[in-house]
């Protein structure tokens, strides 16, 4: 299975949680531990490992804060 | 490594100013990331009204003016005489294209003015503060009409592209939604044809966008697409109401 | 050039076209219809467009755009319509863009009537749309006049990048002289338009902003405008002095109801009346360096077509309200020589 990296903008993020619900493979959360400079808990990849390369998340996310990769 | 997505271009790295989950970033994307693939970024001029995005200049990285509520049309049509090689496009709201802004959006539809609006539907007026729009659903609350809107004090919704594209001056117009990552993939198509449209010359072209109001409508993210596709879609059908570019060609 | 007999309002648009005017957005009304009419049928011939617009409204928006863009444009219209272009008037001047503005006025208020009058004074010398800020107002009294202001109007709005109000009448607007069109004397250093939209074209993208939302930075904003009208008032205050070097009473009038004034001058002076006329020919910046050194003028008679508007910024110029006196016909009605006359009289009381 290919391998994907999924780079959340923290800083950009507000914690909409749009990509954590259009993620077919459950592989973003909301980090509850710790808030950004404007006060939103960030989404981040947990579950990377378990990321098909959809690009739903990316294509979903209104602050254009998540970048994603596929390792060759 | 291979990029599969990453930020335009088109866009500047500055934080928006829009809510959590406001689907406006997400049209913002689809507009630069269409500019930026049609090699138009050098040439493309913005005019974007009062409204939420009339502060889209701080985000797109391509030149833009602010023009008067309802007024958008008007100021693009003078843009686009002097400049008809350069692409230029309108980006309102529903507050500002079917209230205020109701006479100049027919008037350059119907002059067929070689421009492209991007027109953000969400039923409310989202700048200032929740107010009933020309757009608001029936039943549907807003700060001016909190019981509901009721159709026999504040009449009915305007669908937009039906009435535009009874217009010959309209080339290509076509309702959209943001409302998935599916949705997302049609509206950019929609939008680059019609960016396409006017590069070709036919004509106006507009694209309706169903886009979510979360603050305003009282609902989280994941509730205000769900209302977009549960609510909305069904008063606004999506679809191409206008594609005279196939007859054009 | 020989001198071609040409109507106010068909002189605006030679005037314009030769200035480089090359886009004109406007709408039809009364007293200035054969504006557009022209427009439309001379600015094809120099690859010019002629946008007939849905309204006073969008026309002055497609104003805005159109300057916004680099070009030389204007948009006309008559009181009402001129009304209705208050809030775009507003927005060119805070974008301190360069549009002219040409308002044939017609009796009001409201809906008004047709006939020719001066009750928008207030409306463009004083601007009518929110905020402070100021239109550059010149003011013809006849139709060679009104060419060559049209002609300079386009050269002031770049080079003070301001709109320029032409604030003229129905009877300037449908009268007839014989005119030349010839380019301005003065000639002026004109910047160069960096700020306009024509595409970033691999640069930093051109942004031209109407909103501040932060109140120190529009704050900011007032005071470089101001600073730059201080510098316009020092430069463009501009007036004819008519018999005025022997007199001991002045009118005050500009427009065309200062040619009614001049023939009372004739008048009262051959009857031995020692008697002037001031006319403003810019109405802002308002000419107060007329009124300097004239301690010795007893009484400054103002005459309008209207309630008085310009009066109050007599009274303030020559600072003594007391020796201020106003004569005015409203509604569109036109002021005869021997009203004028006769009002005189009473206010010199018979001073031969």
């Amino acid at each position: 299975m290919a391998k994907f990296t999924v780079t959340i903008n923290e800083d950009k993020c507000k914690g909409c949680e749009l990509c954590v619900h259009f993620c077919p493979k459950d592989v973003l959360e909301i980090d509850k531990e710790n808030s950004n400079s404007s006060g939103y808990f960030p989404a981040n990849a947990k579950h990377i490992e378990n990321c098909i390369g959809c690009l739903s998340c990316a294509r979903m996310c209104p602050e254009i804060a998540i970048r994603i990769e596929k390792e060759d | 490594m291979a990029v599969l997505f990453e930020k335009t271009k088109g866009m500047t790295d500055v934080k928006t100013h829009y809510c959590p989950g406001c689907t406006h970033g997400i049209v913002h994307r689809l507009v630069a990331e269409c500019l930026e693939e049609m090699g138009e970024l050098d040439n493309a001029i913005d005019v974007s009204p009062v409204g939420c995005a009339v502060l889209a200049l701080n985000y797109f990285n391509f030149d833009g003016i602010q023009a008067a509520h309802g007024r958008a049309p008007a100021t693009a049509t003078g843009i686009k005489r002097v400049h008809p090689d350069k692409m230029v496009l309108t980006y309102q709201g529903d507050g500002d294209l079917a209230s205020i802004g109701m006479c100049e959006i027919v008037h350059a539809a119907a002059r067929g003015e070689k421009i492209t609006t991007i027109f953000i539907n969400n039923g409310i007026y989202g700048m200032t503060g929740g107010q009933m729009a020309p757009t608001t659903l029936p039943g549907m609350k807003a700060t001016t009409a909190p019981y509901g809107r009721d159709v026999s004090l504040q009449g009915y919704p305007i669908r937009v592209c039906e009435m535009l594209s009874t217009l010959d001056g309209s080339k290509y117009i076509e309702r959209v939604a943001v409302d998935s990552p599916a949705n997302v993939i049609k509206a950019k198509k929609a939008i680059r044809k019609a960016l396409e449209t006017q590069k070709a010359g036919l004509g106006f072209s507009l694209i309706e966008v169903l886009s979510t109001c979360p603050t305003n409508w009282g609902k989280t993210p994941v509730e205000a697409v769900k209302f977009v596709k549960e609510e909305m879609i069904p008063y606004y059908p999506l679809g191409v109401y206008k594609d005279s570019t196939k007859e054009e060609e | 050039m020989a001198k071609i007999l040409l109507k106010g309002n068909e002189a605006v648009v030679r005037a314009a076209i030769e200035a480089g005017c090359r886009y004109f957005f406007g709408y039809p009304i009364t007293p200035q219809n054969e504006i557009p009419e022209y427009f439309s049928k001379e600015l094809p011939k120099v690859g010019g467009t002629f946008v007939q617009a849905e309204s006073e409204v969008a026309a002055i928006n497609m104003l805005y755009g159109a300057v916004a863009a680099g070009a030389r444009a204007m948009t006309s219209s008559s009181s009402p319509g001129v009304a209705l272009k208050q809030e775009g008037i507003g927005y060119i001047s805070k974008a301190e863009l360069p549009a002219v503005i040409v308002n044939m006025m017609r009796g009001g208020p409201g809906l008004g009537s047709i006939q020719p009058s001066q009750s928008d004074y207030n409306m463009c010398v004083k601007c009518g749309s929110n905020g402070d800020y100021r239109n550059i107002v010149m003011a013809p009294g006849n139709i060679q006049e009104l060419v060559d202001m049209v002609i300079e109007a386009f050269d002031m709005a770049d080079y003070y990048t301001n709109p320029v109000v032409i604030l003229a009448d129905g009877l300037i607007g449908q009268m007839m002289e014989p005119v030349e069109i010839k380019q301005p004397e003065v000639k002026r250093e004109m910047p160069e338009k960096t700020w306009a939209l024509t595409g970033k074209n691999g640069g930093e993208p051109h942004r031209i902003i109407n909103l501040n939302l932060d109140a120190n930075e529009l704050e900011q904003v007032n005071i470089e405008l101001f600073k730059k009208y201080a510098v316009i008032e020092e430069n463009e205050q501009r007036y004819e002095e008519y018999k005025m070097d022997d007199a001991e009473y002045a009118f005050v009038s500009y427009g065309t109801a200062s040619r009614i004034v001049r023939s009372a001058v004739n008048e009262l002076r051959n009857e031995g009346y020692k008697v002037g006329m001031i006319r403003p020919l810019l109405l802002w910046p308002f000419p107060e360096k007329a009124f300097e050194g004239k301690d010795h003028i007893k009484k400054y008679m103002d005459v309008e077509f209207s309630m008085g508007q310009m009066v109050d910024d007599v009274k303030l110029a020559c600072n003594d309200k007391h020796k201020v006196e106003f004569y005015g016909r409203a509604g569109g009605v036109i002021p005869s020589v021997n009203e004028v006359v006769d009002f005189a009289k009473k206010v010199m009381g018979g001073a031969q």
